[in-house]
């Protein structure tokens, strides 16, 4: 596929480089020119009113992908305890799984030394299947000892999809491990999808794509898998058609994991494990935890978050206040991460926590869609603010326009007489 | 030693705003930067630099012919020399195909001892090509690093987890890739940006790679984007005004009561 420009057609009016967000589009002698930095996001297209800007379909290669079946899931875990996330995956796969067929099992993968005592838990939350790896030189995570034992497992048994959380553990192994099966690797996803009925409907309640080539009635098996990109500018749904696995690490927090049925058994599967020390050419040394209290962000239920408009660090003294106040945890803009006002733990957006509280307060945060990508299904939105005109002031459920430092502490003040 | 950097030139993503009403993005005057955590990774490297002056730095990217702004930057903050990968039949590759071609690149420029990278671009956020490069080139790699030391060949690293860190030995040669956490980058100096201003930089195409050329671009890419579409903005809200700060909290509070909020 590629995106070509009619000559003919292009009369230099400059509105495909306005829309496109890649940069890849120049104009040489008041044509379009597309350059290397093209994604084929195809966003031109419609933004061309004389029909110049196309894309050329090339036929699809056959490639024998039937040898691929079931839903495999990395359950990581770490020290004999299964990260909140291994659990999201574990349920979203048991409904991909079923979207693909009944021949179709969701299976566990379980690496690590001495786990065979957590199996009965990943029958409980929805496996029909435990592939285990154990080993003593697997007690901890290594990238080298991981990767040699899921790349033999997965060559041996084929999977059809494998998704990881996307945790610093998931996407430091995924990569190297899609790299050495070569086949594609999609990151951070927020949605993945079989049906495409599911994913239609998703479409047209969500978001503003054109769904007038979709067709509701598709046997298309494709894992469709939905991620923000360009920093939640854009939302992107990207396919892995001519390879197996189709692999996938998922974002924490978006994805459900099933009711635990301590009563549900499935099927437990030894994997034979070759793996030597000399193997892994990373030494842990020791592993350490964060001694101060954890900003749980993803969990709280109100969140309160500075931006630039708080000037400089000792704004955050406020901020603080006021979610001690409200019995909230603090957050941050990446501006004044970016600023050292903050630590980055308590960054929300895309490339920080996201969050879902019941209540956000946005104080002195514009709105970079960044951020946005990060909070924008909270349940409450109050954003305080001087710019009424600011993207955070149009989502805001409550918008008030003043000074934050006004502002705030009258919330303090009147907060406990609510 | 040598030292290869890899980074890249992205839109800078914080300037970008959405049109709230028609959904579009408005770009319109955001400039191009030098990708954040690869700032991090070339600053690391001139550390080095630093304490062993006979360290040679190349920065090797892959993009479009502009992307040489960015590398001169890179080389005016003190890296040696620049080399750009630069090919229509590069364009459009995924994390899968783009590792390729930077092996290709690496393996051109020689013999070296750490790879440094960003953690992740900010256009992006994938965080794969670091690792991809790794295992391509077959050699070890630490992400998510946010302290370094060196001796000999043998170094010793933070790797930040999300509740943590763990520290890790390994020898070279290796690919690491930095968080903004690991230090703070530099600005350009004038001798520098003179030095910049005199080097020619390295543009090579697939052909001077001898890349594999069913491996990289647009079509050898294992994933495609399926669709590209923007969120529906949401409806506006309720603007709280008042008389004075007093006034409009107490309108704030009694909206947020009534509607069993608080």
């Amino acid at each position: 596929m590629a995106i070509n420009v009619i000559k003919e057609k292009c009369k230099g009016c400059n509105l495909c480089l306005k829309a496109c967000p890649f940069n890849a589009i120049d104009m040489v002698d008041k044509i379009a020119v597309i350059n290397s930095s093209c994604t084929v996001c195809n966003l031109c297209i419609p933004a061309c009113p004389f029909d110049a800007i196309e894309k050329d379909e090339v036929e699809e290669k056959e490639v024998d992908l039937s040898a691929y079946k079931d839903v495999w899931i990395f359950t990581e875990q770490r020290e004999g305890k299964f990260i909140n996330v291994a659990l999201e995956i574990l349920g979203e796969g048991y409904k991909l799984s079923r979207e693909i067929g009944p021949y179709c099992k969701v299976c566990a993968l379980l690496v690590g030394s001495e786990v065979e005592v957590l199996v009965d838990e990943l029958f409980a939350y929805g496996a029909d299947k435990v592939y285990v790896i154990d080993n003593p030189l697997l007690k901890n995570f290594t990238t080298d000892g991981y990767t040699k034992v899921m790349v033999e497992a997965i060559t041996k048994y084929k999977p059809e999809i494998v998704l990881f959380g996307a945790t610093h553990i998931g996407r430091d192994i995924a990569p190297r491990i899609a790299a050495r099966l070569d086949t594609g690797l999609t990151a951070d996803c927020t949605r993945l999808d079989i049906s495409t009925a599911n994913y239609i409907n998703y479409l047209e309640t969500n978001t503003t794509a054109d769904i007038s080539n979709l067709d509701k009635n598709s046997d298309d098996k494709n894992l469709k898998q939905t991620r923000p990109a360009f920093g939640g500018n854009l939302m992107a749904t990207i396919v892995c058609t001519k390879k197996r696995p189709q692999m996938s690490t998922v974002r924490p927090g978006v994805m459900d994991k099933r009711e635990k049925n301590t009563s549900l058994k499935g099927e437990k599967i030894v994997v034979e494990c070759k793996l030597e020390a000399n193997y892994i050419r990373t030494k842990i040394m020791e592993i350490v935890k964060a001694a101060k209290e954890l900003v749980s962000l993803t969990d709280a239920d109100i969140v309160v978050s500075g931006g630039r408009g708080l000037g400089d660090k000792a704004g955050f003294e406020l901020i603080t206040k006021l979610a001690e106040k409200v019995g909230g945890v603090v957050g941050a803009s990446r501006a004044s991460v970016d600023s050292g006002w903050i630590d980055h733990s308590h960054q929300v957006g895309q490339t920080g926590t996201t969050v879902k509280p019941k209540i956000y307060f946005a104080c002195g945060i514009s709105g970079a869609i960044q951020h946005l990508a990060g909070m924008q299904t909270s349940n409450i939105i109050i954003a305080i603010n001087k710019d009424e005109e600011a993207p955070m002031m149009q989502l805001a459920d409550y918008a008030i326009c003043g000074d934050l430092f006004k502002i705030i502490p009258e919330i303090i003040e009147q907060w406990d007489k609510s | 030693m040598k030292i290869i950097v890899c980074v890249k030139q992205v839109p800078d993503t914080n300037e970008v705003r959405i049109d709230p009403v028609k959904g579009t993005l408005i770009r319109d005057g955001v400039p191009s930067i030098l990708n954040h955590d690869d700032a991090n990774a070339l600053e690391e490297a001139l550390k080095i630099k630093e304490a062993y002056p006979e360290t040679h730095i190349t920065v090797l990217t892959m993009g479009p012919p502009q992307a040489q702004d960015m590398l001169r930057e890179c080389m005016a903050m003190g890296a040696d020399d620049a080399v750009l990968l630069s090919d229509r039949a590069l364009g459009g590759s995924d994390t899968w195909a783009t590792s390729n071609a930077l092996a290709a690149g690496v393996a051109k420029i020689g013999e070296f001892d750490i790879i440094f990278a960003g953690r992740q671009a900010i256009d992006g956020d994938t965080a794969q090509v670091g690792p991809q490069l790794a295992e391509k080139l077959g050699i070890p790699q630490v992400t998510y690093v946010k302290e370094f030391s060196i001796k000999g060949n043998e170094i010793i690293v933070k790797r930040a987890l999300e509740n943590g860190y763990e520290r890790i030995q390994l020898r070279t040669p290796c690919l690491l890739t930095a968080i903004k956490e690991l230090n703070s980058p530099r600005y350009m100096s004038v001798a520098g940006v003179y030095k910049a201003c005199n080097t020619k930089i390295a543009v090579w195409n697939a052909e001077d790679i001898k890349v594999d050329q069913t491996k990289v671009g647009l079509e050898a890419s294992p994933t495609n984007v399926y669709k590209s579409f923007t969120p529906k903005p949401k409806g506006k809200g309720v603007t709280i005004a008042g008389d004075s700060p007093k006034t409009v909290v107490e309108n704030l509070m009694h909206a947020l009561t009534a509607k069993h909020i608080v």
